[in-house]
């Protein structure tokens, strides 16, 4: 249910302008990878790259190789929906669909995949929340708009509404953000959870967090404004908040710039 | 005006005391604050006012324009109060003279002596043009909208936009003229194919053919084409990114997404862009009586020439019409006028019953 991914020189362009440039890195299966860095620096360009939300932007496009177990997610020849199925996001925004229930949200995913069965519909419902921590929650409003859940519950949702379709790896865009918190707890704590089945890498500001929740960190940063972001270190994120090899990192970690 | 505090000369006390720290010199307003000395803004108190609160003022812009709108407001009511009784006023005499039932009989002829007239078969005439109209004007009205915005270049979707704006500027005469001069030979062949191959569906009955219910609504479904396009168009540039994104990421493809996110967020906009088209279309005069074949029957073969609405008939019928008639006319105009009432209401009915899904939406 979780799969390795690795990026081998990866740019992306917005255009002309170059927004990453030769990324290389692995992710484990049933990890937790922190993305980290300065506003600019290309984390989350990055993270669109894994499932190619990046091109959906005009004149986006990625260069070089991206792999799901060894399979190139941008051959020519492979479905760019399979792709996004097999990769879910969360985004920095909670963004349940606004004109749907709280049910309906969570299995908008399963309905794009033609799953029409009711009892099929109910039982990954419940099962999607249970693991997002949120069926206790709204179990008894399961038919009230999404859009008026709370901030948290909302993200708590997205979170449902993403692994419901049973991806190999969550991508999350700095999820926390727009939270609280206590709400940053529970996300958290979920985060622990899903390792269990899902690779997870996530895009955040907080270094806290990255040092809380992930298992490996990765460092993006950029020269100066208008150049491309690079990754400057990866490793485990015990050392990369403890002992970076690189100065840059340790600049970073420690609040002397960015 | 000394005794009202100035707002620019707030805005110039705070100036000067911002930038005096800085290199720059202080702006023209901070200098007119400085010499326009106002009893009210004690200099060296600021914006936050260390001389007391001001009292609110008796008089000022606030209220005038809150007056303005107030009588804008007003205005509409007093409109459509004083159509509402000219109408009934000039209807009542003609209903009382008319010696057939005015909701079930099938001619107009109130010029006569006794009068003789019935609204049924112009209420029907205009709400089934009407209804054909939309029938064709809404699925092509809302593939243009999706290819406006979620298919199209940039460049062609903007030109292409224009293009359907001009549409709705060309004036409804032009469109009737054309219908009536042009659109007549397509619509008799497409007519006689229609009957040929689909001849045993009632609706597409025998001849003969030409200005019938099909070409008057034909060229009322262009009329209201653009109207609906491009609010339509504007509902769909609303949806917010997020949602289209979310779809996406779940792997929907380009159609999916629109069907997930785009519509259901903007049907509210579409039933309302859907109504206006209706109203445009129900009220719609002399295109219909140039192309329509003006009898009074109920019928609803929509190939054979005839067919009459109540906006056409009164066009048609007005120049001829002594008091009576013209009482006869206007009774006719207050139907149409409940009829677009009726339909305003049942769209607001639909928007209200999905509240709880569009006002959090917002």
């Amino acid at each position: 249910m979780a799969k390795r991914i690795e990026a081998t020189n990866v740019s992306a362009y917005y255009g002309a302008f170059k927004a990453i440039e030769n990324i290389n890195l692995t992710v484990e299966p049933k990890t937790v990878t922190a993305l980290i860095g300065p506003s600019g620096c290309g984390k989350s360009t990055f993270l669109r790259s894994i499932n190619r939300m990046h091109e959906v932007l005009p004149g986006a496009r990625v260069e070089g190789s991206l792999t799901i177990d060894n399979q190139d997610i941008y051959d020519r020849d492979v479905d760019v929906t399979a792709v996004r199925r097999m990769i879910g996001m969360v985004f920095q925004r909670p963004n349940p669909f606004p004109t749907m229930s709280i049910f309906e949200n969570v299995v908008a995913g399963l309905r794009l995949n033609g799953v029409r069965k009711k009892s099929i519909l109910e039982e990954t419902a419940e099962k999607a929340l249970r693991s997002a921590n949120l069926w206790d929650e709204v179990k008894d409003r399961l038919g009230k708009p999404g859009a008026g859940l709370s901030g948290g519950q909302q993200q708590r949702l997205c979170i449902a509404r993403t692994i419901a379709v049973e991806p190999q790896v969550v991508l999350m865009d700095e999820p926390c953000s727009a939270l609280d918190p206590i709400s940053t707890l529970a996300i958290e704590d979920l985060m622990f959870q899903l390792k269990d089945k899902f690779t997870i890498i996530i895009v955040t500001h907080n270094m806290q967090q990255a040092a809380r929740v992930s298992d490996r960190t990765a460092f993006f940063s950029i020269e100066k404004t208008g150049d491309p972001g690079r990754l400057i270190e990866y490793d485990n994120t015990q050392k990369i908040f403890s002992n970076p090899s690189v100065k840059k990192t340790e600049d970073y970690i420690t609040g002397r710039f960015g | 005006m000394g005794e009202t505090p100035h707002r620019s000369a707030h805005a110039g006390t705070g100036g000067t005391r911002v930038t005096s720290g800085h290199d720059w010199p202080a702006g023209a307003s901070a200098r007119f604050a400085e010499t326009s000395g106002n009893p009210r803004t004690p200099t060296g108190n600021g914006l936050g006012g260390g001389g007391g609160l001001p009292r609110a003022r008796a008089f000022g812009a606030e209220r005038a324009f809150r007056g303005l709108t107030v009588a804008a407001g007003a205005a509409v009511l007093v409109i459509i109060a004083a159509i509402a009784v000219f109408l009934i006023a000039k209807a009542v005499p003609a209903l009382q003279a008319n010696t057939e039932d005015f909701w079930t009989f099938e001619g107009w002829f109130p010029n006569d002596n006794p009068p003789k007239f019935g609204i049924g078969a112009l209420a029907f005439g205009t709400v089934l043009t009407a209804l054909l109209a939309l029938l064709v004007a809404v699925p092509v009205a809302l593939g243009i909208a999706l290819y406006l915005t979620h298919y199209a270049p940039r460049r062609i979707g903007t030109g292409l936009g224009f293009v359907i704006d001009l549409l709705a500027a060309v004036p409804s005469v032009v469109f009737g003229l054309w219908g009536r001069d042009y659109l007549v030979g397509p619509v008799t062949d497409l007519s006689t194919w229609l009957n040929r191959y689909f001849g045993w569906i009632p609706i597409f009955g025998d001849g003969p053919y030409g200005n019938s219910i099909l070409l008057g609504s034909l060229v009322l479904a262009i009329m209201v084409l653009p109207i609906i396009t491009s609010l339509s168009r504007e509902v769909f540039l609303q949806t917010p990114t997020a949602n289209e994104e979310a779809a996406l990421a779940l792997g929907a493809t380009r159609w999916e997404m629109l069907r997930t996110a785009v519509l259901p967020y903007g049907r509210p906009g579409i039933i309302a862009a859907v109504m206006l088209g209706l109203g445009r279309a129900l009220g719609e005069t002399i295109a219909l009586a140039l192309t329509l074949g003006s009898t009074y029957a109920i019928s609803f073969n929509v190939l054979t020439s005839g067919g009459n609405t109540i906006a056409a008939n009164i066009a048609n019928r007005f120049a001829e019409a002594n008091d009576t008639g013209r009482g006869a006319l206007i009774a006719s105009g207050l139907v149409l006028f409940a009829i677009t009432l009726i339909v305003n209401i049942t769209a607001r009915a639909i928007i209200y019953r999905r509240r709880e899904f569009t006002e959090s939406a917002a």
